[in-house]
């Protein structure tokens, strides 16, 4: 048997391109750590600024534009920070305590389902009164707009997380008397992580339509414009300036692709060490970004007593002292009277809020507002539906095409992903140039905008079942000779049925929402409406008419609520229980 | 070569003819990887053929081109006298996870194999019916297979494959899936529909991993050496059915094809060691607690240090795809040698077998460098560098100029688990690369 080789073919020379590439990663990252500090750094000067100080108008030189973009991408950023600080109190509240679990959680299911831009100019009003002279109130509205289209998302993920610890690592935990700070830090966060850096990075992409919107409001007289992409856009259309809206729409691609690649793609490689199961994964995320930041020396000399004082803080025994611990129990009520305290609160609550709403609904609302409302809502209950039948009529085929190809699916899907992502509003102006152009007639041809950015919804979701779709079905149906008819409806459709249904509630709650900005648009001086729920909200909120904005946003979310308790959550149960194996 | 003492006619016309099939799958870099190589294979009328071999040696991928799957890359099969195109009436599958449809109750997904019949609704359930009675189902057909035990969810699997009567039927490892005792009933089962006549099937093609099972099933076994696969050898077995474990002749048939598959090993070892220094040796998937539990079982009174693979199988409850892994990692590190179906540890295996912890883990380094030469080579790259550390994909690279992907993958991994254990070097998952243990 021969020993070790001593011969050293095949061993590269590593010395020299070895140091070469080393530097250059730390150059790299530096660069990288540096550049986001100052971008960060320059976008919240400028949210601090009194009103007097910012550009009055909005400039639309190609070359204001990544200054616009810079601060655009800062409002992500605070809501993102907002909606995790929010997922990590609100949620935990929820899944610690059951009496809370009661109503925070029904809260969430409504708050969810509540159009964000119908209330935006509550919002706004709101948050202006509190900063009059500065730019941070509106900064806030906005900021407030991005956080409330991403924080329920998160909030459910992590509560489902918490409510789904496996009994093992908990009693693990447990039994090495950690405490709760402690088990908090060391397990639930940690064991929580995959789903929400996965929801997060949803709902983020669900975001930039809404900052896009946030940026330029007018509540009767009240004219908000921040700098950023989206008043720009708004700049243009009044400039009737397709051009810079072809600007506007590369400066957020550009901006999309760099959180994509900075931000998220480094944060679900490295959330991905948490995941539970004990197989070792065959493709685990990888990202470059965050090889470059792990290997770089320079990051490790600064991050690392970063990374100690944090773990310490997460180790800290946080606990009650035992004294104040005991005076609180013996303080406490008996279990039951709480109980009923909670209960006789949530009660009184309830019905001082419809006793409200119907003392002051019949003073404020006539009959006709009633009709007004309830005719614009079946008109945009009816282009939902024919927009949502007609996208999967369109995609589902489509999808399971790609997603039966891995090399189609290799190409589509990120591109599936940044489409949804995208801010569809940044379109819309070309086809309202187009709907005027021809004359065409808005009532049908402004519906398509409602459905234009979130039918990649379903488009990707289908792609992800096709290409999960098991191998041995695959083979099974084709050694079986199953003819097409068959095929789609007892072998693939009732496969990818459960994915069908995540894209298909994303892309019709997306279309509620974007009915508010789609249905009722301008070119120029012109303006176009399609009629509708939306239509309705739009045009109360440029008239500043608070009571029937509220009205036309209660009965928009009344109908969505109503759409995900009587059909969306039954297709969703009935999908899952039918394809399980196990 | 004879076949069997059953019924069925021997007849000169093979059901499905492969000649000079080959298949290779195209690779990101360089060169297509060749997975099976001039394969010529016949399944004669009234004969179950087996197709014996490792993981890896591309058998299942044979069934697939038999099945009309996939297409071979070079070579032709020949169904009926004509070139198979895809997959065809009277040729159906059995599979080793039973692909069911989960949503479909059990007479749906029964009924599925009839589809491409268009057959009458009520003909179509009746025959559907038949079949489920036939595979002793009857009472189930109105459950989801989730409802169902693995034995009953791959009776579902048969009744689908027999309900059109395939004159030629592909199993794909179709009793690995489930436990002892509910593989060997089904197989008796099928066994006795069989040899009974109640079959309009006229020929079996059966893939496994386990030579027991194939000496009791099969008529001819056809034994599959890897890289790229190629026939090795063709073993009849003039046994009638029913056949006993026990039997004196079974177990001389048993002995001999491990005799067949160790020879294969054996060679196939001292061919990769005269390749490039034996750097790109595939190292098979075996835990270090699995390694060191067989050493002492094979060390301890019962064995004395020694035997035959097939007894040490029967004994220790072992499937051949357990126990050969096992032997070949003694055989590899030389604390054991194999040897014409039988193996016996080396006098550094039985010292290591007797050692306490820490010379456990000296010995084992010991001979982990010196007879695994890419433990070696690592070790070495790594003490060359400035910085001892080496990314994986270096490693992974080199060795798949001459394995497949999942084979490198496979190969670093046994060696990330050894080296550890052996604390020859140390391995960061999350950078994916290789460092030695002074460092950090």
């Amino acid at each position: 048997m021969s020993p070790v080789p001593s011969h050293r073919a095949g061993v590269l020379p590593l010395t020299a391109s070895g140091t070469t590439r080393e530097v250059s990663r730390e150059v790299a990252a530096f660069v990288l750590v540096l550049g986001s500090l100052i971008a960060v750094g320059i976008a919240a000067r400028g949210m601090l600024a009194p009103i007097g100080s910012m550009p009055l108008a909005i400039s639309l030189s190609p070359a204001a534009l990544p200054g616009y973009t810079l601060r655009t991408i800062a409002r992500m950023l605070a809501a993102l920070c907002a909606s995790l600080l929010f997922t990590l109190t609100y949620a935990t509240w929820a899944a610690k305590s059951r009496r809370a679990e009661r109503v925070l959680i029904p809260v969430l299911d409504v708050l969810q389902s509540v159009p964000v831009l119908g209330y935006l100019s509550f919002t706004a009003a709101f948050f202006v009164a509190l900063a009059p002279r500065r730019a941070l109130g509106a900064e806030l509205a906005a900021i407030f707009a991005i956080f409330t289209s991403q924080a329920w998302n998160m909030a459910f993920s992590f509560y489902q997380a918490l409510k789904t610890i496996p009994a093992d690592l908990d009693e693990a935990s447990r039994s090495v008397r950690q405490s709760a700070w402690q088990r908090f830090w060391r397990l639930e966060v940690p064991f929580a992580m995959p789903g929400l850096v996965w929801n997060t990075m949803m709902s983020m992409s669900g975001g930039w339509f809404f900052v896009v919107a946030a940026e330029a409001i007018s509540v009767g007289s009240m004219q908000i414009a921040l700098p950023g992409v989206g008043s720009y856009v708004a700049a243009a259309i009044a400039a009737h300036d397709l051009t810079a809206v072809g600007y506007a729409i590369a400066a957020m691609t550009v901006a999309i692709l760099l959180y994509d690649r900075l931000l998220f793609r480094p944060i679900v490689a490295w959330a991905d060490k948490f995941r539970v199961e004990q197989t070792a994964a065959s493709e685990s995320p990888r990202s470059r970004v965050l090889e470059i930041l792990e290997r770089s020396r320079l990051i490790g000399l600064i991050g690392e007593p970063l990374k100690r004082t944090l773990a310490r803080v997460a180790c800290a025994r946080v606990t009650f002292p035992s004294a104040a611990r005991g005076v609180t129990s013996w303080l406490a009520p008996p279990e039951w009277l709480a109980g009923a305290l909670w209960y006789v609160l949530i009660a009184a609550g309830g019905g001082f809020a419809v006793w409200e709403l119907v003392l002051h609904g019949s003073a404020t609302f006539s009959r006709d507002d009633l009709t007004a409302v309830g005719v614009n809502g079946a008109i945009t209950l009816l282009r939902v539906i024919v927009l949502t039948v007609l996208a999967s009529l369109i995609w589902v085929p489509i999808g399971v095409a790609v997603g039966l190809r891995p090399r189609w699916t290799a190409f589509a899907q990120p591109l599936a992903q940044f489409l949804a992502a995208f801010p569809a509003n940044l379109l819309f102006p070309f086809a309202v140039f187009f709907i005027l152009r021809f004359h065409l007639k808005p009532a049908i041809w402004l519906s398509g905008l409602m459905i234009l950015g979130t039918q990649w919804y379903i488009l990707f979701n289908v792609i992800a079942g096709a290409s999960a779709y098991p191998t041995d079905l695959k083979e099974a149906a084709a050694s079986l000779r199953l003819r097409p008819g068959r095929w789609w409806r007892e072998a693939m459709l009732p496969g990818i049925f459960p994915y069908y249904v995540t894209g298909a509630i994303t892309a019709a709650g997306g279309a509620w929402n974007a009915s508010i900005v789609s249905e009722a648009v301008s070119w120029g001086a012109t303006k176009v409406s399609g009629g509708g729920l939306g239509a309705y909200i739009a045009e109360r909120t440029l008239a500043g008419d608070f009571p029937r904005i509220a009205l036309g946003v209660a009965t928009m979310s009344l109908t969505v609520t109503s759409l995900n308790v009587l059909l969306w959550q039954p297709l969703y149960r009935f999908a899952e229980r039918r394809t399980r194996l196990g | 070569m004879t076949t069997d003492t059953s019924a069925k006619p021997v007849v000169p016309c093979p059901l499905i003819d492969l000649r000079k099939v080959c298949m290779a799958f195209p690779r990101a870099t360089g060169t297509p990887l060749a997975v099976l190589s001039d394969i010529d294979l016949a399944v004669r009328e009234g004969e179950i053929l087996g197709l014996l071999g490792r993981s890896g040696s591309g058998k299942s991928t044979l069934l697939r081109i038999a099945a009309g799957l996939m297409k071979p890359s070079r070579g032709e099969v020949i169904y009926r006298g004509a070139p198979l195109a895809g997959p065809t009436e009277g040729i159906a599958m059995v599979f080793q996870t039973f692909a069911l449809y989960p949503w479909l109750t059990v007479l749906q997904n029964v009924e599925l194999g009839l589809d491409a019949l268009t057959l009458p609704r009520e003909q179509m359930r009746r025959r559907a019916t038949a079949a489920i009675d036939l595979i002793g189902l009857d009472g189930f057909e109105s459950a989801y297979p989730r409802e169902l035990s693995g034995g009953m969810r791959q009776r579902v699997g048969f009744a689908r494959a027999l309900v059109s009567d395939p004159v030629l039927l592909l199993m794909d490892e179709p009793f690995s899936a489930l436990d002892v005792l509910t593989a060997e009933t089904l197989r008796t089962d099928f066994i006795d529909l069989w040899t009974g006549g109640q079959l309009a099937t006229r020929g079996v093609l059966l893939v496994t991993h386990n030579i027991e099972e194939a000496v009791l099933m099969c008529d001819r076994i056809l034994v599959l050496a890897s890289g790229p696969g190629r026939i090795a050898a063709e073993i009849a077995i003039p046994l009638p059915h029913p056949r006993n474990r026990l039997d004196g002749a079974f177990r001389a048939i048993v002995d001999d094809i491990y005799s067949t598959l160790t020879a294969r090993v054996t060679e196939a070892i001292g061919a990769a060691r005269g390749l490039h220094g034996g750097r790109v040796q595939a190292l098979p998937k075996v835990s270090i607690s699995r390694m060191l539990g067989f050493l002492d079982q094979l060390d301890s009174t019962v064995f004395g240090g020694e035997g035959e693979l097939a007894a040490i199988a029967r004994r220790l409850a072992l499937s051949t795809g357990e126990l050969l892994p096992l032997a070949v990692a003694l055989h590899l590190l030389e604390l054991a040698e194999l040897r014409e179906g039988g193996i016996k540890l080396t006098a550094a295996g039985r010292v290591l077998a007797g050692a306490d912890l820490e010379q456990r883990k000296r010995l084992f380094r010991e001979h982990l460098l010196r007879f695994v030469p890419l433990a070696a080579h690592i070790r070495q790259v790594l003490e060359e560098r400035d910085s001892h550390d080496a990314p994986r994909a270096r490693f992974e690279l080199e060795l798949q100029d001459h394995l497949t992907r999942r084979e490198a993958e496979q190969t670093l991994e046994t060696l990330i688990t050894w080296g550890r254990y052996a604390e020859a070097f140390e391995y960061d998952d999350r950078k994916r690369t290789f460092a030695l243990e002074s460092a950090s």
